[in-house]
């Protein structure tokens, strides 16, 4: 027993057991989730339905390599359409150039990571100089130079695109190499952020987030630090560019470094909440069939824009935080309140326990000691936003 | 060809006012709010909308139009302010204005989509398909009269900044919000106010965008928003004069490069942007970035 729980009072006995039973859930949670959705496009074989699941688990994938950089960093960066856009490029102009056809194009899918990465470097160069606003706005800018280059190049195609090679492929089952791939990505892309996260290199850019003055005062490397979290979301947004291209069959200079890109993945990232490992994944889950369904739902696809501005608007004013940080912090609030409840009728070691529950609620499970089970396990949206 | 570039500097001179004016709602909505307004561009077009509806429907000229449409998107701005960027609160608010701003646009996208359609339109009047002999060459009057109206109407902002009691709120907030909450002024008032205000001149920039740009629909919000926020960014966030000399700069850069190609003169816009903010992180007139926090 820590010395910790034991000035919880008599409580406390039941809590180390509590927590190690939630992260069991939770690991089952996520393992029986992982099983449904790898089944998935067995049981559902509808292509319409399985290009949505692609798109989703492309943009899965996407919001959390946008969040290891952008949500652990704290520079909002609205401008990875690029390393989308140029991983398509990249697969598509290979393609074309050195005639690689059929199955061989995947062959070229590492390749557009790693030229999304030798993007990232002068970019991230130029652009980490600079913070918050000014940050965000070099983003935007550099993403309309790139997507401008690629209307006037004569290498990009022009405003008529690439085209990728056909696939003779049975159509009943097209989808299907996409998707597991586009899970491989995924799941690769969140047990990163997951081991970045508990890593000296994440608390690097944590402290980055929190105050990259003093952080850089205790001997952090920021730029350092900065831009390897960069480079790294780029090389899995490059991928990703890479694998849509090929699932799309064509790249568009609007299409492949697509505005509304940069801002659905922040979206995502922000309605699930920011810096956090689950929650763009949640994001990402909750809005990209969401958005298809009422582009379905309502045929003016100006109104169903609309819905989708007032969603936004109505997420950003009522959960500012993201629904996994709101959600996490109600529940251990609602917890500490149970417990104090149930402290309270008690003695007077009882009451104390009382005065530290919401106290212990606002600093979240994570601030923990590390000797008790289960907080060093999963710091997976068990912390509250900061 | 020295001819040409003399044309293009005076159409980029002219045209850069009226960037100008836009620009610096905006970088007075940061100055005093540390919000960057991202629904700024649809607002232009929003702007350029009503000044069409009044003058196709109602018969009423461009400029006399503004009389109701520069109050309207007071209105407009101040309404936005209160329901949606007022409640945000905390640590993550620069970013989430950011979003909430751009949610707004969004939506104001949708609906001009909805009631106008995709088509292109033009705003029209005498005055811009006459032209009268400046300079020595040919130049609708639409140049002129939105460069003087853009220039008249910075005077007026300067002298409500600099000359009114009011305008000295705001110069305070845009210090120190806190200080000035402690000497008795209504920070929120004053942050009401100054977004209508800055809301207010896209009623102008729009109809004078809508004259001169040669068409214009729902979509053309993301091209003057990307050009507005490079210029700001260029000039300093929160530097009036700053917006205003990057304004004409950036504008005429453009105006003179696209002679030789159209295409790429917008690549160097945003190229002399990155260029800059290598050699200086705050901008050309922006102060040296204190320390946050």
């Amino acid at each position: 027993m820590t010395p910790a729980s034991m000035m919880k009072g008599p409580d406390s006995l039941a809590r180390p057991g509590r927590l190690q039973a939630a992260t069991a859930w939770r690991a089952g949670g996520a393992l029986a989730l992982l099983a449904a959705i790898a089944v998935f496009p067995l049981i559902f074989t509808n292509a319409l339905v399985t290009t949505i699941a692609v798109d989703t688990l492309i943009f899965v994938a996407a919001a959390a390599a946008w969040n290891i950089f952008s949500g652990y960093s704290g520079y909002i960066s609205l401008g990875h359409a690029v390393f989308f856009g140029c991983g398509a490029y990249t697969v598509g102009i290979g393609a074309r150039d050195w005639q690689v056809n059929g199955t061989a194009v995947f062959a070229l899918i590492p390749l557009a990571g790693l030229v999304a990465v030798a993007v990232a470097v002068p970019f991230g160069l130029v652009a980490l100089r600079v913070r918050r606003h000014t940050f965000v706005v070099v983003t935007i800018a550099v993403f309309f130079i790139f997507q401008l280059m690629a209307f006037n190049f004569s290498f990009t195609g022009g405003t008529t695109g690439v085209a990728a090679p056909f696939l003779v492929w049975n159509p009943s089952t097209y989808n299907d190499p996409f998707y597991y791939l586009a899970l491989a990505i995924g799941v690769a892309t969140i047990g990163l952020s997951w081991l970045i996260r508990g890593s000296r290199f994440g608390l690097q850019l944590r402290a980055i987030r929190d105050d990259e003055d003093r952080a850089r005062g205790l001997g952090v490397r920021t730029m350092r630090v900065k831009l390897a979290a960069f480079m790294i979301s780029a090389f899995v947004t490059g991928l990703l560019g890479g694998l849509w291209f090929y699932f799309i069959t064509q790249v568009l200079p609007q299409s492949g470094f697509d505005p509304a890109f940069d801002l659905s993945v922040a979206l995502m990232a922000f309605l699930g909440g920011l810096g956090t490992v689950s929650g763009p994944v949640l994001g990402a889950l909750v809005l990209v069939p969401a958005q298809q369904y009422l582009t379905e739902q309502f045929t003016n696809d100006y109104l169903s824009q609309i819905v989708l501005g007032t969603l936004f608007l109505g997420v950003i004013l009522l959960l500012p935080r993201g629904v996994i940080p709101t959600g996490s912090e109600k529940i251990t609030s609602w917890r500490a309140r149970r417990t104090g409840q149930a402290a309270a009728g008690q003695d007077a070691a009882g009451q104390a326990a009382a005065v530290i529950g919401p106290d212990a609620a606002a600093s979240g499970p994570a601030a923990a000691p590390p000797g008790e089970p289960g907080a060093a396990a999963g710091p997976a949206g068990k912390e509250s936003a900061r | 060809m020295g001819r040409q570039i003399y044309e293009a500097v005076v159409d980029g001179v002219l045209v850069g006012g009226v960037y100008g004016l836009m620009a610096v709602g905006l970088t007075l909505i940061f100055g005093v709010l540390d919000i960057i307004n991202i629904a700024q561009g649809i607002l232009v077009i929003l702007g350029a909308y009503l000044s069409y509806a009044l003058s196709v429907h109602l018969h009423i000229d461009l400029f006399l139009g503004l009389l109701i449409t520069v109050p309207a998107m007071f209105v407009i701005g101040v309404a936005i302010y209160w329901a949606f960027m007022r409640p945000l609160r905390g640590r993550e608010r620069t970013s989430m204005s950011l979003l909430a701003s751009y949610a707004v646009a969004i939506i104001l996208e949708g609906i001009l989509y909805w009631i106008f359609s995709p088509d292109y339109v033009q705003l029209n009047a005498w005055y811009v398909t006459a032209s009268v002999r400046v300079f020595g060459f040919y130049l609708p009057y639409i140049y002129l009269f939105g460069f003087v109206l853009a220039l008249v109407l910075v005077l007026v902002l300067y002298l409500i900044l600099y000359r009114t009691r009011f305008g000295r709120s705001i110069r305070a907030t845009m210090q120190d919000q806190t200080a000035s909450r402690l000497i008795g002024i209504d920070v929120n008032r004053v942050a009401a106010v100054t977004f209508g205000i800055g809301v207010a001149v896209t009623a102008v920039g729009g109809m004078v965008y809508g004259a001169t740009s040669g068409g214009f629909n729902p979509n053309s919000g993301y091209d003057l928003i990307s050009r507005l926020l490079a210029i700001i960014i260029l000039g300093g966030l929160g530097s009036i004069g700053g917006a205003l000399a990057a304004a004409v700069f950036m504008i005429t850069l453009e105006s003179v490069v696209s002679i030789w190609s159209p295409n790429w003169a917008i690549v160097v816009f945003y190229a002399a942007l990155v260029l800059v903010l290598t050699i200086r992180p705050s901008g050309l007139f922006g102060r040296r970035e204190v320390r946050l926090q």
